[in-house]
């Protein structure tokens, strides 16, 4: 089931939070909507499930124009980044809500509600309250109950934003093998790029309610449309007016033509790589990132004068 | 030492404002059985108690409701005038409710605005139910909105937007999400408003004429036979009243539990 947006806009005040934004989202993805607070992600995510209407422009879900559906209507599945978990009823009862508004017969629900717990690995846990839950438990629960009607659509706002890195880590493997169990369209909202990264098949770069880039990880990676998208995704340095991949940064241990003068001021291995951190005669910053092998083949030290080749630079006139 | 002191003295202030009285209503009730039950088993007394049961009936009901949708609208929407209506729902708090009464006896009586067009139409208003139910809705009004604005507050719209996003609508989102997280301070502000509609004397007493057997609430019927020199009746009438006023209160302790949701 696609999702189109098409020149959506929404302000709040004098606040632009989404500006003329389009965006498609193929029936089955799994899209990252992908920016800094303020970049009016979440505001987008809240259009499209009629949470918060636009001020101008359509949303369509499966080609069917619904911008003037309210959300009871539209058949999506939301997630919150505090859960919003029905505090008075019990996990069962939260996951079973949507079939129960739907009247659904009673034993068809309780298979359902069955069936989901089990997927969530939340089975035991059916007459335990929210409150009687961890976090991680809790945002699994209200998945479950965002899944329960079969929406048509599943958008997550921040959903791992209030969890610890562990759980968060955890959780994110695991909305990775839920999709591929469960295919439904997917739309989730984060501000972490290594998180989209990890996650989505689909980037959707924002910034300043404005989309910058959409495609793949690698895509935007490896072929940044605009300077945000090269330093929001991934790391950048900025040598001589160009953006340059950390990776992309050659190191010499002799003077050459092209090559600038730096001194290295501290090496950090990290695992099959290493960090050098080195600053140029303007005292400028600049990191390296080389493979071990690379790395002990240069045989580099702490204070030492290098020359510094970047490989892949990149001009943005934006 | 210090602390032990000013717990004594809380406690003996305590005693002397507020247990004294009850005690001695009690006691001297006790001293003269017979009269006591005497007053209490007479006809207009009866009557006085069902026409106080009977007006609670309704202004509970109806504050209950317009407290819950006013809380709403002051919570969860926008629009002008929510400031005013904020302000105006205190008033009868500040309010003394004789005053109260006197105002609806010059908007209701012969020539206020709203009494001519009842005379026309031979409504009888004051001096009568209408009158008094008025009058008890306008003295008990602020309570439940007062317990459920709060709350409402605390509580926040996620849920009930989770609810719409599930395919709920507004009503059913209403009586199963916001309705069951409100409803310790729905079940306060019910609780607030009865004992406040039970007890009251001031509003009622300028608007009802006091007619014996006819008009005269429970609170009425105290002061009335106070003055008729009935003593024990009057001690109790107000015990049954004090009685009531207990239990509903001993009802608001134990019913707000330690919730585990």
């Amino acid at each position: 089931m696609s999702i189109v947006v098409r020149s959506v806009s929404k302000r709040f005040g004098d606040f632009v939070a989404v500006d003329d934004v389009s965006l498609e989202v193929e029936g089955g993805s799994l899209t990252a909507l992908l920016g800094p607070s303020g970049s009016g992600k979440s505001t987008l995510l809240r259009i499209i499930a009629g949470l918060e209407w636009p001020d101008s422009g359509e949303i369509l879900l499966s080609e069917r124009d619904a911008t003037a559906l309210a959300p009871q209507k539209r058949n999506v599945g939301f997630v919150f980044q505090h859960y919003a978990a029905f505090k008075h009823m019990t996990v069962r009862d939260n996951v079973a809500f949507g079939l129960k508004v739907r009247r659904r017969p009673k034993n068809e629900i309780r298979e359902r509600v069955d069936e989901l717990l089990n997927l969530v690995q939340l089975h035991g846990f059916g007459d335990r309250y929210p409150a009687q839950l961890s976090g991680g438990q809790r945002q699994r629960m209200s998945l479950a109950r965002a899944l329960a009607p079969e929406p048509q659509v599943l958008l997550l706002d921040e959903p791992f934003g209030a969890l610890d890195a562990r759980v968060r880590a955890e959780l994110r493997d695991w909305l990775i093998r839920l999709h591929d169990v469960v295919h439904v369209t997917t739309v989730f909202v984060t501000h972490d790029q290594e998180e989209a990264m990890e996650v989505a098949d689909q980037i959707a770069v924002l910034n300043h309610g404005r989309l910058e880039q959409v495609g793949p990880p690698r895509e935007l990676y490896d072929e940044p449309a605009s300077k945000f998208v090269m330093t929001f995704v991934g790391d950048a340095n900025v040598i001589d007016g160009a953006l340059v991949r950390p990776h992309d940064v050659e190191l010499l241990t002799e003077p050459d033509e092209a090559a600038m003068e730096a001194m290295i001021v501290r090496v950090t291995i990290l695992g099959r790589d290493a960090k050098v951190e080195l600053h140029d005669d303007g005292g400028a910053e600049i990191v390296a990132l080389l493979t071990r092998e690379r790395f002990e083949e240069l045989d580099l030290w702490r204070g030492q004068t290098v020359w510094v080749r970047p490989q892949r630079e990149r001009v943005f006139t934006t | 030492m210090s602390r032990l002191g000013l717990r004594l003295l809380a406690l003996a202030y305590l005693a002397t404002i507020l247990v004294a009285p009850l005690v001695i209503v009690f006691w001297r009730t006790f001293e003269d059985v017979g009269a006591a039950w005497d007053a209490l088993s007479a006809p207009d007394t009866i009557h006085a108690f069902k026409l106080t049961l009977l007006i609670t009936a309704i202004a509970v009901p109806v504050n209950t409701v317009f407290g819950i949708v006013c809380a709403l609208a002051i919570v969860r929407r926008r629009f002008p005038g929510k400031g005013l209506l904020n302000a105006f729902i205190d008033l009868p708090l500040a309010l003394s409710p004789v005053v109260v009464g006197l105002s609806l006896f010059l908007l209701y009586g012969r020539e206020g605005w709203f009494g001519v067009w009842l005379g026309r139409h031979n409504i009888q208003f004051l001096f009568a139910l209408p009158a008094m139910i008025v009058a008890t809705i306008f003295v008990s009004l602020p309570f439940v909105a007062r317990e459920v604005i709060p709350t409402l507050r605390e509580v926040g719209d996620e849920q009930e937007q989770a609810s719409r996003t599930l395919g709920a609508g507004g009503w059913q989102t209403f009586w199963r999400i916001t309705l069951p997280s409100i409803r310790w301070a729905v079940i306060y502000g019910v609780i607030l408003t009865t004992a406040r509609s039970l007890g009251e004397y001031g509003a009622v007493a300028v608007v009802s004429g006091r007619i014996q057997g006819q008009t005269e609430t429970a609170t009425l019927r105290v002061e009335e036979q106070y003055e008729q020199f009935n003593l024990p009746g009057a001690y109790a009438i107000s015990i049954v009243l004090a009685l009531m006023a207990i239990v509903v209160l001993v009802a608001m302790t134990t019913i707000r539990p330690k919730e585990t949701a």
